[in-house]
């Protein structure tokens, strides 16, 4: 596979990945740490006859994108926490009427204010379910700079192909770091851009929201002569508000089953040294930023006699719970390890179903965690 | 010959869900007819509503149709609109819709001066949802959550816009129809963003305990509160208090749009033209 070296940072690898990916649109507001995806994004996407806008909040930023998506053109925005919670709403209409967009969060410090400057993986289940109501979020992750690229990429062939937001998870650490990238070809990324699906029969016999049990609604792209109505309410199958007790049920086990169905399509690990772990081995589950110092933790723990390995879930929603499940069956002694307390531990346990046996290390004062203080809490617990 | 509605309405979604004697109707087919004089594609128009009883006027009239989130309309009509400069966009809001939860977009938008065509119907209350306190409802008024009568303060909707920068503000009220199509459609050739205010009735949920349960009383009390422009101009300041001026109340000319000033942007990062700076602007601060 043909590569290119690009050095950068975390931000703005995920700004160019979008441009690179088709982005024609992005809407948003200032947010530390995530405002340097703005930045950049305000100047590649007019040089690339889109735009880029920057609106009076963070509610507005993503009412646009949704809006400019809604017209058939990919769309970003790029927040932080807080800004997550006010998106939060619009989200869901995002969700309800079927509207692609992607969103990168640059995790920090939470709740409310926090630690603007500092790390977090404060907002793993925030991204679960951010608004209110019943739907399937899709959240990738990233864990090194390649993956701001990649992840963002992936995010926004997904979301044409689920039509549906996607989030991107990145976090302090990562937007700000400065390193060498290693990014697929531009010509590769073309490639692989899957665009969302367009009806090309007779406009009389378009009915955008009339699809297969587990399928996303066909969108047609606005003022091409198919004129259909979005809405957030529970709709029929050309968009219009209904309370039919049949369509309404549907709809919302539609929103379940397009994405909980289809999982395999979603799913992304990466599984480090974990071939030759056997019972009483070590697992340690980590994603983003944090799977970093856990490899170089687990080459500490290899070189000291304890045989470790990482599971690392690039897609954290929907779960890979068989993936989980194979190891945590095997394993007896599983770690995770993140930035915030159990939030992601809570989701092992319930695949794995062991519940109460599966140790953590959590950390919550906006400071990485240092390989040092892994490789020291496993020969503490096991 | 009478107009003809029916190419521009979902007549399958008729009756529409608007009381006997709702302004509403009225606005929607002024709209309609400023529209077909316009002589607009109906592929080539996005109507962008809120939430409210004017939420659903999107669903009932036979272009692209987007009915957002609460407050929202303008800024969703915002993404619309910059992504698809060529094409038409029009808003359409309540008073509680555009000027509480949604107050900030709207004069964000005035501000911008994008070129969306933003219709405020202002009945003086929350109607859908059964008589709430608006920021234009009158104070003394009975609402259901002021019950011993409103004490806040009121917004002056077209004031507003003129002070957030609107480069067209127009205020209308239903009980002219003709009058009010000549106005939106002075706000549709406008390039700039237009606010178009208009002036409705609600005898159900603010009439019925105001004093004025039936439709006409309701208008007739609009008609005691409204003024042309003309005479409201000669006016002194006394014979002003309590009156709201009607028709073209501000129109800027000069003012940039948006999308034409974004491609300016454009041609920048696309190496065809020098940064911008204060001397592409007459107004400086």
């Amino acid at each position: 596979m043909a590569t290119r070296e690009i050095i950068s940072t975390g931000n703005e690898l995920s700004a160019i990945a979008a441009v690179d990916a088709g982005c024609e649109f992005f809407g948003g507001y200032p947010l530390t740490p995530s405002s340097e995806v703005m930045h950049v994004i305000s100047d590649l996407l007019p040089a690339a006859n889109g735009a880029a806008i920057q609106m009076e909040d963070e509610i507005a930023g993503i009412c646009c994108v949704i809006g400019a998506s809604m017209t058939g053109v990919r769309a970003l925005t790029a927040t932080s926490g807080p800004g997550v919670s006010l998106k939060a709403e619009n989200l869901g209409l995002a969700q309800m009427a079927e509207v692609p967009l992607v969103l990168v969060n640059v995790m920090r410090g939470g709740p409310s204010t926090g630690l603007p400057t500092r790390v977090s993986q404060g907002d793993v289940l925030q991204a679960k379910n951010p608004s209110h109501g019943d739907y399937k979020s899709i959240t990738l992750c990233a864990g090194t700079l390649a993956e701001c690229y990649t992840e963002v990429v992936r995010a926004f062939n997904l979301a044409d192909r689920f039509m549906q937001p996607v989030i991107v998870l990145t976090d302090e650490t990562l937007g700000h770091m400065h390193g060498k990238a290693m990014l697929p070809t531009l010509e590769e990324v073309k490639e692989g851009i899957v665009l969302r699906k367009q009806f090309d029969g007779a406009p009389e016999d378009y009915f955008p929201y009339q699809c297969e049990h587990d399928e996303p609604a066909v969108l047609n792209s606005m003022f091409k002569g198919y004129r259909y109505h979005f809405t957030g309410l529970h709709h029929d199958k050309n968009g219009f508000p209904t309370e039919e007790i049949e369509t309404c049920r549907k709809l919302i086990q539609r929103l379940e089953d397009k994405v909980e169905l289809h999982r395999d399509e979603l799913e992304l690990n990466e599984e480090f040294m974990c071939d030759d772990l056997e019972e009483n081995d070590v697992l340690i589950i980590a994603y983003g930023s944090v799977s970093l110092a856990a490899k170089e933790a687990i080459r500490d723990l290899r070189k000291q006699g304890i045989k470790a390995g990482l599971f690392r879930p690039i897609t954290l929603w929907p779960s890979p719970a068989e993936r989980i499940k194979h190891y945590t069956d095997k394993i007896k002694n599983v770690i995770c390890v993140e930035l915030n307390i159990a939030q992601y531990t809570a989701e092992v346990e319930r695949v794995s179903g062991r519940i109460g046996s599966i140790e953590g290390l959590y950390k919550v004062n906006g400071r990485p965690i240092a390989p040092n203080e892994i490789v020291e809490k496993v020969k503490e617990v096991f | 010959m009478a107009f003809n509605y029916d190419k521009y309405l979902r007549l399958e979604k008729m009756p529409t869900l608007w009381c006997w004697g709702c302004g509403d109707g009225v606005i929607l087919k002024a709209t309609i007819r400023a529209i077909e004089k316009m002589g607009w594609e109906q592929n080539d128009i996005c109507v962008v509503s809120g939430i409210g009883c004017s939420g659903r006027f999107s669903s009932y009239v036979d272009f692209n149709t987007v009915h957002t989130t609460h407050g929202r309309t303008v800024a969703y009509a915002t993404g619309i609109k910059l992504a698809n400069p060529d094409k038409h966009v029009i808003c359409v809001a309540g008073d509680g819709d555009a000027l509480a939860i949604g107050g900030n977009h709207t004069i964000h938008a005035c501000r911008r001066n994008i070129d969306i065509n933003f219709i405020v119907i202002n009945n003086f209350i929350y109607g859908l949802t059964n008589s709430q306190t608006s920021p234009t409802t009158p104070q003394g008024f009975w609402t259901v959550s002021q019950k011993a009568g409103n004490i806040d303060p009121t917004f002056n909707a077209s004031n507003l816009a003129i002070a957030s920068g609107a480069s067209f503000v127009g205020r209308e009220t239903m009980l002219d129809p003709k009058k009010l199509e000549r106005l939106l459609i002075k706000g549709f050739e406008h390039k700039g963003f237009s606010f178009l205010e208009v002036l409705s009735n609600c005898h159900i949920n603010l009439g019925r305990k105001n004093k004025m349960a039936s439709a006409m009383d309701n208008l007739n009390w609009i008609d005691s509160i409204t003024v042309s422009k003309s005479k409201f101009d000669k006016m002194t300041e006394e014979e002003r208090v309590n009156l709201l001026p009607t028709g073209v109340l501000h129109h800027d000319t000069e003012a940039r749009e948006y999308c034409e000033m974004y491609e300016e942007i454009k041609a920048v990062h696309q190496g065809k033209r020098a940064k911008i700076t204060q001397d592409d602007f007459a107004k400086k601060i």
